[in-house]
């Protein structure tokens, strides 16, 4: 089942489709995809159509100019990243039950301060390996960062899969991580989706910008 | 009949009210409650005599702390606790209370309407300690709908069964 969806992006051009969709962040018309990859509708169409059926998009219908009522026009057919998640590893590895027992045993034994000092340390190896932009960094790791306005946001949440079980530590070694990586700009602000974490953007205006380390 | 949900927290906390290491939860108690008043979905919560929290109230003995609360429905209660600024208040909470080695929050249904006494939320809590998850006693970790699926085939499909 994950094999034939992962697979459904081994050609180059429909992983590019799939990408343009998932940083879109909303649902996204055949036509926006289009333009926005330069290919033609129809390709675009079939691509996207190819995803959803291989479970990596969702479909849904809207109006895309606002008007509703007769005369307003076929309501469009717009795409986005489903929810759930896909993996493949071989040979099979389950990482997540490993972390769920360690977040029901940091949970009992209240040691939530020594994971997040862990999580720190962690961040701070990960920031180590040289001259890596914050952004690349976070990406990277997977967050999908995105401007808004001062900050990056977090499109993604690597760790989704335990933090809807285990928020409050998952949440905290996620912010302890990022500390660790990127130091004093990263906090916490909480959003319905997405990471919980923002990280505040490097001065744009410069070239050299300290977004490096 | 239409179902709220009602949710129970206890804590044992580091120090009393006036102890320096409570300063911080102390200090961002009121901000956070009224957070939750003006969150969807929020229907009542349980205070005291001076109206604004729970904190003076010790149902369950004079160093647990108790919090207790009805919501319209599960999403309303979990976009408040893990995706609102309540959510910090909970990455912190080992710097206010300490592990207390059994469960120290329960959830359950009450009709809508209902304002649930701590009574009713102890022996909902003792419940979850003897019983682990059961629909009238769950946690975010295992949810049980309000009202609960028909058990066993229903009976137009009973009667196509060999």
């Amino acid at each position: 089942m994950d094999a034939a969806a992962i697979a459904a992006l081994a050609e180059p051009q429909r992983r590019a489709v799939y990408e343009h969709v998932a940083a879109a962040g909303v649902p996204v018309s055949r036509n926006a995809v289009a333009d926005g990859l330069g290919i033609g509708r129809t390709l675009a169409a079939h691509h996207l159509d190819r995803l959803a059926e291989a479970g990596l998009l969702e479909v849904s219908f809207a109006r895309v100019n606002g008007r509703s009522g007769p005369g307003s026009g076929r309501p469009s057919k717009l795409y986005r990243r489903t929810a759930t998640e896909h993996e493949l590893s071989l040979p099979p590895r389950d990482y997540r039950i490993l972390a769920t027992v360690f977040a029901d045993a940091v949970e009992e034994a209240g040691v939530e301060p020594v994971l997040f000092e862990a999580a720190r340390r962690q961040g701070a190896r990960l920031r180590r390996d040289g001259d890596t932009p914050a952004e690349d960094l976070l990406r990277r790791m997977g967050y999908e960062p995105y401007e808004d306005g001062p900050v990056w946001r977090l499109r993604n949440c690597p760790f989704d899969g335990v933090a809807r079980t285990h928020a409050a530590l998952v949440c905290g070694a996620n912010l302890a991580l990022l500390e660790g990586a990127l130091g004093a700009r990263v906090a916490i602000d909480p959003r319905p989706d997405g990471c919980c974490v923002t990280v505040r953007r490097g001065d744009a205006g410069t070239k050299d910008n300290v977004d490096r380390f | 009949m239409s179902f709220h949900l009602a949710q129970l927290n206890i804590g044992r906390t580091v120090g009393p009210k006036d102890d320096p290491r409570m300063a911080g939860f102390y200090g961002d108690l009121d901000r956070i409650n009224a957070l939750a008043d003006g969150w969807p979905g929020f229907v009542w919560r349980l205070v005291d005599e001076d109206g604004a929290d729970a904190t003076s109230l010790r149902p369950f003995g004079d160093d647990l702390i108790v919090n207790l609360s009805v919501w319209h429905d599960l999403e309303s209660l979990r976009d408040f606790t893990f995706r609102s600024g309540h959510l910090d208040v909970l990455r912190r909470r080992r710097e206010w209370f300490v592990p207390l080695g059994e469960a120290h929050t329960v959830m359950w249904w009450v009709p809508a309407g209902h304002l649930p006494t701590s009574g009713e939320a102890g022996e909902r809590l003792d419940l979850l300690r003897r019983n682990g998850s059961s629909p009238e006693a769950f946690t975010f970790r295992d949810p049980f709908p309000a009202v609960p699926a028909p058990v066993g085939p229903v009976p137009s499909e009973h009667a196509h069964q060999r």
